[in-house]
């Protein structure tokens, strides 16, 4: 654990210098501020040779002499003085806890320092980024959600787990899966599947689909938190094993294809570490409805929203692809968007016997 | 606005009349000429008030006289009721003061207590005139006395309506012997109606209807004392009125050898009074006038309270106003017909150019030929060829003619409106019960702070204090903004005329109340006919939102503000004899407009960095909650004790605070300073 300890104290150390920076700005006399890159849509690139959404190098001075400022850059001190007790201490907590802990009242008034989580999330997302640290190295975590299977071991903190025995709920990956947390044994895997809802990842689980096709099979329920981005990532680059990703046929599918594929935008900072720019679109296709011959009455009619998020995705840099841009229209053109389960209509299994391994055989996907 | 306009036509119509009888009754002006100069619309009704003081006498013969003839009619045709014989012997001369006293309202007489304010108003404005036009800085005194106190002032005093003495005293130039009883005892007699200049008074009518209403209500004539300079003794008179013949009676005259000023004159006057009711209209007057006045001294004496004085705010005279001719394109038919019967020139040419101004030979030439008048006719066929005299008068609204001299008035000016704004609202906060207070309550926090003051100092190097924002003005623990604008002149129907706008913002105006409106008309404050009166109109109709007052629809705005609003002219353009509301005439109200526009800019600009202030305030406090966490937060992180590292940050919040708001304010400065010019561009483009 020597170099948990070397990590720890260099997390610290930066925490320190945050604060003496600060202190020396006050002493000489000028306004003192905390320098943060700017983690939105303004500052994220998208790298084309990386083929990454990278953080730009545009950085905000949060000053504390400045009333819209002012706040935010007390709360900045509350979470590094709180991240800097949990490291000290040599425990890790969660988000949520992070939040209690630095939630009081405001002198005699009746603010508080936090009044919800909703304010001292970004406020941890901009510390990682202010510091150079990752979460994890702050001793924080988000609530873990995530079920992983597949014919391989790993180690979790010291226990090997066989994934092929998880019995119907699977493995559940925590939000720190590090090197130093998570190793990966013997493995057979020859891809990861990505499934975006658990139902379904469900539905492969009982079909046994990683026994038969050699897999891992991982969800996230949704929008992949950043423990499975990170656990997919270190399967792509330690075992190379390729990346599917199935989701639902929305534009808030593709948005998570595209998360998973090169970063999202508010964590661009770590697409480094969490970005699979080889991840593949394995489905659901727009063309499918035609080539799977689903009924017209398994869609559903896109909202106005879908379609101006959808029109949004023809301009991102990574869906410049004509194959992509093909998709993206298709689905605007029909107007209609499906769930995975609506291949169900052809029969439960369908999905499992038939389309997936169809669509691999085929080499139908979308990079 | 419609409804406006049909106001503002007829008061035009009105107005129309007066040009006339200015010129035309210059020698002569009797009572013959004087109905007409008080509009045509005043003729009808002493005639209508005369019929219907004796309907039955009129009624019954009228019934008598002809019933077959009625019978026989058909049924709706109207019965004759009198002859044109019958009706000759009932019409007969009417003199002005039997006019007068029928309607006395007209002059603003209406009751007891607004008579009050009208006598000390007639004679403090003659007062104020003739020391201007004589060229002395005004002293004036006056005086109000409850008849029914003694000499100590001991007694009941009247309750309601009741006898009471006026006495206004002025250091003016006083008048000579053989004026006075005209001056006092003829109604329309004068030395301002027959000429184009600012003056307080311009119908010769005030102060003898004063000493009508006085002798009317109390049976006592006028008593007045005037001394015109060291050599000679002063002079007392009492004077009644004839009120048949509209003629002077003196009743009394002596001189009075031991008079300790060295001119000046005292009226005294024994009304009919309500200084119950009427001291609050009294007091504004006085105030207001000080105000517009701020050349002038004060004394105000009343029943059982303590002299007010109103000391000068300067020691100069305003600028002198200077007479001018009418200038053609103001003049009305029946006056150019007036004016040419009494010119003693001897061809038209030389008509138009000695009796008008901004009339040069070749604008005569010009005007002449347009009219196509033989160059041998002369003024006196002017006024006795009414078609020749139309030619005229269309030529000269045909012919383009410079604007009358503008230069020849004496506006209160930008500094003074000032200076009369800061002395008044000096006495009327000392006025204000609550004041003392306030007052106390300020010393207390200041002595509470000395302490802090003092501990903060030490701690923290010495800031300069930030310069007193320009236009505020500390009254007596309030701080007021003041700001003024002077437009330049501007002409209506031939008549210059100027327009002054100021305001004092804040203090300790009610917030949630609609704004004092003070209007003054040649330096007198109007305290009437706010509704009726074209100034009231105009501050109505600019948009205050846009200067960050509210402001119902239809209404003043609301805020803590007060706003002079003052128009001089040769000759105000009043909608009554009362001079109690300005016309609406649209020249005018524009002119008022801009300058409360201008006005307001600068408020505005004053509100923003007001509200400004108080949010540094907020800020302060707020940077002071956050610096607690911040300072125990670094603390904790360093190692180091929080105490020093909050003073710190506390003593950089000081310094912080301040130079941001001095750069804010630099940028809130340039932002008002476009605002302001940009309008003004706009405004020059549609001149
Ligand atoms: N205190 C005074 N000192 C010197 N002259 C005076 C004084 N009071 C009045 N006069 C003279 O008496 C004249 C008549 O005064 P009066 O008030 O009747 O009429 P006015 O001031 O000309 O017009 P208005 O009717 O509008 O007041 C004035 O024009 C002025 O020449
Ligand atoms: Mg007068």
């Amino acid at each position: 654990m020597a170099r948990l300890d070397q990590i720890d104290k260099k997390t610290v150390q930066k925490i320190e210098h945050l604060a003496d920076t600060v202190l020396k700005s006050v002493k000489g006399g000028k306004s003192p501020f905390v320098e943060i890159p700017i983690r939105s849509l303004a500052n994220v690139k998208f790298n084309p040779r990386r083929r990454l959404i990278e953080l730009g190098g545009q950085k905000q001075k949060r000053y504390f002499f400045n009333v819209s400022m002012a706040k935010k850059f007390m709360q900045t001190f509350l979470v590094s003085e709180a991240c800097k007790e949990l490291i000290d201490s040599g425990k890790t907590t969660s988000i949520r806890d992070l939040y209690y802990m630095t939630k009081h009242g405001l002198g005699e008034t009746k603010q508080n320092t936090f009044e919800e989580q909703e304010e001292s999330d970004p406020i941890i997302e901009d510390l990682e980024v202010a510091i150079d640290s990752l979460r994890e190295e702050l001793h924080l975590f988000a609530t873990g959600r995530g079920s992983m299977v597949g014919p391989m071991t790993i180690r979790d903190s010291g226990d090997t787990i066989d994934l092929r025995r998880m019995g119907s709920g699977g493995w559940s990956v925590p939000s720190i899966v590090e090197e130093h947390v998570v190793q990966f044994g013997k493995s057979e895997a020859k891809y990861v599947l990505l499934v975006e809802k658990d139902a379904v990842w469900r539905r492969f689980n009982e079909d046994r689909f990683w026994a038969r096709e050699k897999c891992v099979i991982v969800t996230g329920q949704g929008q992949p938190p950043r423990g499975v981005r990170r656990l997919v990532q270190r399967l792509h680059t330690e075992l190379r094993l390729p990346v599917y990703v199935l989701v639902d046929n929305d534009p808030w599918g593709f948005y998570i294809y595209s998360v998973m594929k090169q970063g999202s935008i508010n964590l661009a900072y770590e697409s480094m570490r969490m970005a699979v720019p080889d991840a593949r679109f394995i489905g659901l296709s727009s063309f499918d409805k035609g080539k799977y011959k689903l009924p017209a009455n398994v869609s559903i009619p896109m909202n106005d929203q879908d379609h101006s998020r959808a029109r949004q995705m023809l301009a991102y840099p990574w869906f410049q692809n004509p194959k992509w841009q093909r998709e993206i229209q298709e689905m605007v053109r029909s107007g209609q968007k499906f769930e995975l389960e609506a291949l169900s209509r052809r029969g439960i299994s369908f999905i499992t016997e038939e389309y997936l391994p169809r669509k691999l055989r085929d080499r139908d996907w979308l990079e | 606005m419609a409804g406006r306009k049909v106001v503002a036509a007829k008061v035009g119509k009105l107005g129309k009349g007066k040009p006339s009888g200015r010129r035309g009754g210059q020698l002569e002006l009797v009572a013959a000429e004087a109905p007409r100069v008080k509009g045509r619309s005043l003729v009808a009704r002493p005639a209508r008030g005369a019929r219907g003081s004796t309907p039955p006498t009129v009624a019954a013969p009228a019934a008598g006289e002809d019933p077959a003839a009625a019978a026989e009619a058909a049924p709706q045709a109207p019965r004759r009721r009198a002859t044109a014989e019958q009706m000759a012997s009932r019409q007969r001369e009417i003199s002005i003061s039997e006019f007068f006293t029928k309607n006395r309202h007209l002059l603003g007489f209406d009751n007891a207590s607004k008579a009050l304010l009208t006598t000390i108003k007639e004679a403090v404005d003659n007062s104020l005139d003739a020391c201007e036009e004589a060229g002395i800085l005004p002293e004036i005194t006056v005086e109000v006395l409850d008849l029914a106190l003694d000499a100590k002032g001991e007694g009941e005093p009247t309750k309601g309506e009741g006898r009471f003495v006026v006495v206004v005293e002025d250091n003016g130039p006083g008048i000579v012997k053989a004026q006075a009883p005209k001056i006092f005892g003829k109604l329309l007699y004068g030395s301002k109606f027959h000429r184009l200049k600012q003056s307080r008074g311009q119908q010769g009518i005030g102060i003898s209807a004063a000493a009508m209403y006085g002798q009317l209500t109390t049976g006592r004539p006028i008593r007045m004392t005037t001394r015109i300079g060291k050599g000679k003794p002063a002079l007392f008179m009492e004077i009644q009125i004839d009120t048949r013949r509209n003629e002077p009676v003196v009743t009394e005259e002596r001189q009075l050898p031991d008079w300790p000023s060295e001119h000046g004159t005292r009226i005294e006057l024994e009304i009919v009074a309500n200084w119950q009711q009427g001291q609050r209209f009294v007091n504004r007057y006085v105030e207001h006038t000080a105000l517009s006045n701020p050349h002038a001294t004060f004394r105000y004496l009343r029943p059982r309270q303590e002299a007010l004085t109103f000391p000068r705010a300067v020691e100069e005279l305003p600028r002198e106003a200077l007479e001018i001719k009418p200038h053609p394109h103001g003049v009305e038919l029946g006056a150019l017909m007036l004016m040419a019967q009494d010119s003693k020139s001897h061809d038209v040419r030389g008509f138009l150019q000695s009796a008008f101004s901004r009339v040069s030979p070749a604008v005569a030439d010009e005007i002449v030929k347009r009219a196509g008048l033989n160059g041998r006719v002369r003024p006196r066929d002017l006024a006795e060829d009414r078609e020749l005299a139309e030619r005229l008068h269309d030529a000269i609204g045909a012919t383009k003619i410079m604007a009358p001299p503008t230069q020849v008035l004496s506006p209160i000016g930008d500094a003074l409106m000032k200076k009369g704004l800061v002395s008044f609202l000096n006495v009327i906060e000392t006025e204000g019960p609550e004041e003392e207070e306030q007052l106390d309550l300020d010393a207390a926090r200041k002595k509470k702070a000395s302490k802090k003051e003092k501990v903060a100092k030490a701690e923290a190097p010495a800031v300069p204090d930030a310069p007193p924002e320009e236009g505020v003005e500390k009254i007596k623990g309030h701080n007021y903004f003041i700001a003024t604008v002077t437009r330049p002149p501007k002409v209506y129907r031939g008549n210059p005329f100027q327009v002054e706008v100021g305001l004092a913002y804040g203090g300790s105006w009610p917030a949630d109340k609609p704004i004092e409106l003070f209007r003054f008309a040649n330096r007198v404050p109007l305290l009437f006919q706010r509704g009726a009166c074209g100034m009231t109109e105009a501050i109505v109709k600019t948009d205050w939102r846009n200067y960050l007052l509210s402001q119902p629809k239809g209404a003043l705005p609301v805020g803590p503000m007060a706003l002079l609003v003052h128009i001089a002219s040769v000759w105000v353009p009043f909608t009554s004899e009362a001079k109690e509301a300005v016309a609406h005439y649209p020249e005018i109200t524009r002119e008022i407009q801009l300058a409360a526009q201008e006005c307001g800019r600068k408020l505005a600009a004053h509100i923003r960095k007001k509200q400004h202030a108080d949010y540094q305030l907020q800020r302060r406090s707020l940077f002071e909650l956050y610096i607690q966490e911040v300072a125990t937060a670094i603390g904790k992180i360093t190692k180091k004790s929080p105490d020093p590292i909050r003073r710190e940050f506390l003593r950089l919040a000081d310094r912080v605070t301040e130079q941001e708001l001095a750069e804010q304010d630099a940028a809130l400065e340039e932002q008002s300073r476009k605002i302001t010019r940009r309008p003004r561009r706009a405004e020059e483009e549609q001149e």
